[in-house]
């Protein structure tokens, strides 16, 4: 589905562009990987014994899928409250340089920083890719109300597919609940795969996915920690060192 | 009712665990994000710890499966998220196709052993 083109009468007013937004969630294949790990995230948070509020509510607050994850499955394992804020603290930077590029394509020197507030909350890496396709065909005055649009559909569809993932872990027999587990690591892995750009990202995700058994029998606690950030600064060096030079 | 809500005790971990973490680096990319170079080698590193995370986690979710995942045998979820892994890589980066045919590995293994 097209968007109109940048002067055309329907990118007029901020609930039209609200609407434009909304209706592009259909608009892509990432909404369909979207799907399939939130109904991951919603069968994992039932087999952690979380309630289905706390699913939905994590879903809303949060809105960052691997955030949720290492909040299920570390505290599903027996994690402290430290150990898995800080775990999800470090996944979280990430964040960081999403926001700091797609603001950028928001801003207008009227623009108030509260206006940003929500568009910020939405960004996570569904929306920063999707940002970076769409937003150069909406009118600059109407990319908030856009990205509201999209962020709000985009969290509705999640929503959803957490009630039914929960749902369908609670009711079906194990073997369909272990393929619907199944989808969280499938998905994350091939769309992680998908995003790497340089040679650092591939090391990175081979070496941390490697690591990882190998900490876990230290049982620190904080094993994803000390894997991750181990595998990824060696994946920083090979960086480094292909650029000497 | 009390079912679908939970313990308050369980939405606090949710609040300190993890919304604040995971939301206040959205704020401060909000804040302060005007000076920062996107292709800084800050961010370099920033990026590739964020995905060997993510990798750790995959294999958490593989290697110490939770809940119904663990009735699988070990064997067969690696060998599921293999084939997954090759199809993807030889539909040309197709995560469909990737997804599907690691779950119709998952269950078709699990049919035959029984």
């Amino acid at each position: 589905m097209a968007l109109p083109a940048l002067d055309s009468p329907n990118w007029q007013g901020t609930a039209a562009a609200f609407a434009l937004g909304l209706r592009s969630v259909v608009s892509t294949i990432l909404t369909l990987v979207l799907f399939a790990t939130y109904i991951g995230i919603g069968a994992l948070a039932h087999d952690t014994h979380f309630s289905l509020f706390w699913a939905l509510a994590s879903t809303l607050f949060v809105w960052a899928g691997p955030a949720q994850i290492i909040l299920l499955s570390t505290l599903g394992s027996g994690a402290t409250v430290i150990q898995a804020a800080l775990a999800v603290a470090v996944s979280a930077i990430r964040l960081f340089p999403m926001v700091v590029s797609v603001l950028p394509m928001l801003r207008m020197p009227q623009t108030r920083k509260r206006q940003l507030i929500l568009p910020s909350h939405f960004i996570a890496v569904t929306l920063w890719v999707e940002c970076f396709r769409l937003l150069p065909q909406v009118p600059r005055e109407r990319r908030i109300a856009f990205v509201n649009g999209l962020g709000s559909g985009l969290v509705a569809m999640s929503m959803t597919a957490t009630l039914i993932g929960y749902q369908l872990a609670a009711n079906l027999p194990s073997l369909f609940g272990a393929a619907i587990l199944l989808l969280t690591p499938l998905a994350f892995l091939l769309s992680t795969a998908r995003n790497c750009r340089q040679l650092s990202d591939v090391v990175a995700l081979v070496l941390g996915i490697a690591l990882f058994p190998l900490v876990s029998l230290l049982h620190t606690g904080v094993d994803i920690l000390i894997s991750g950030v181990s595998a990824g600064t060696i994946a920083y060096g090979v960086h480094r060192w292909r650029r000497r030079p | 009712m009390s079912d679908f809500i939970g313990d308050w005790h369980s939405l606090l971990v949710l609040l300190l665990a993890g919304f604040l973490p995971n939301e206040v680096w959205r704020m401060l990319g909000l804040w302060l994000g005007g000076g920062i170079d996107e292709e800084s080698e800050l961010l370099v590193w920033v990026r590739a710890v964020a995905t060997a995370i993510l990798a750790g986690v995959i294999a958490q979710i593989l290697v110490l499966p939770p809940g119904a995942l663990a009735s699988i045998p070990a064997e067969l979820r690696y060998g599921a998220v293999a084939v997954g892994v090759v199809v993807f890589m030889v539909t040309r980066r197709s995560i469909l196709f990737g997804v599907v045919s690691g779950e119709l590995v998952m269950i078709a293994g699990k049919w035959w052993l029984g």
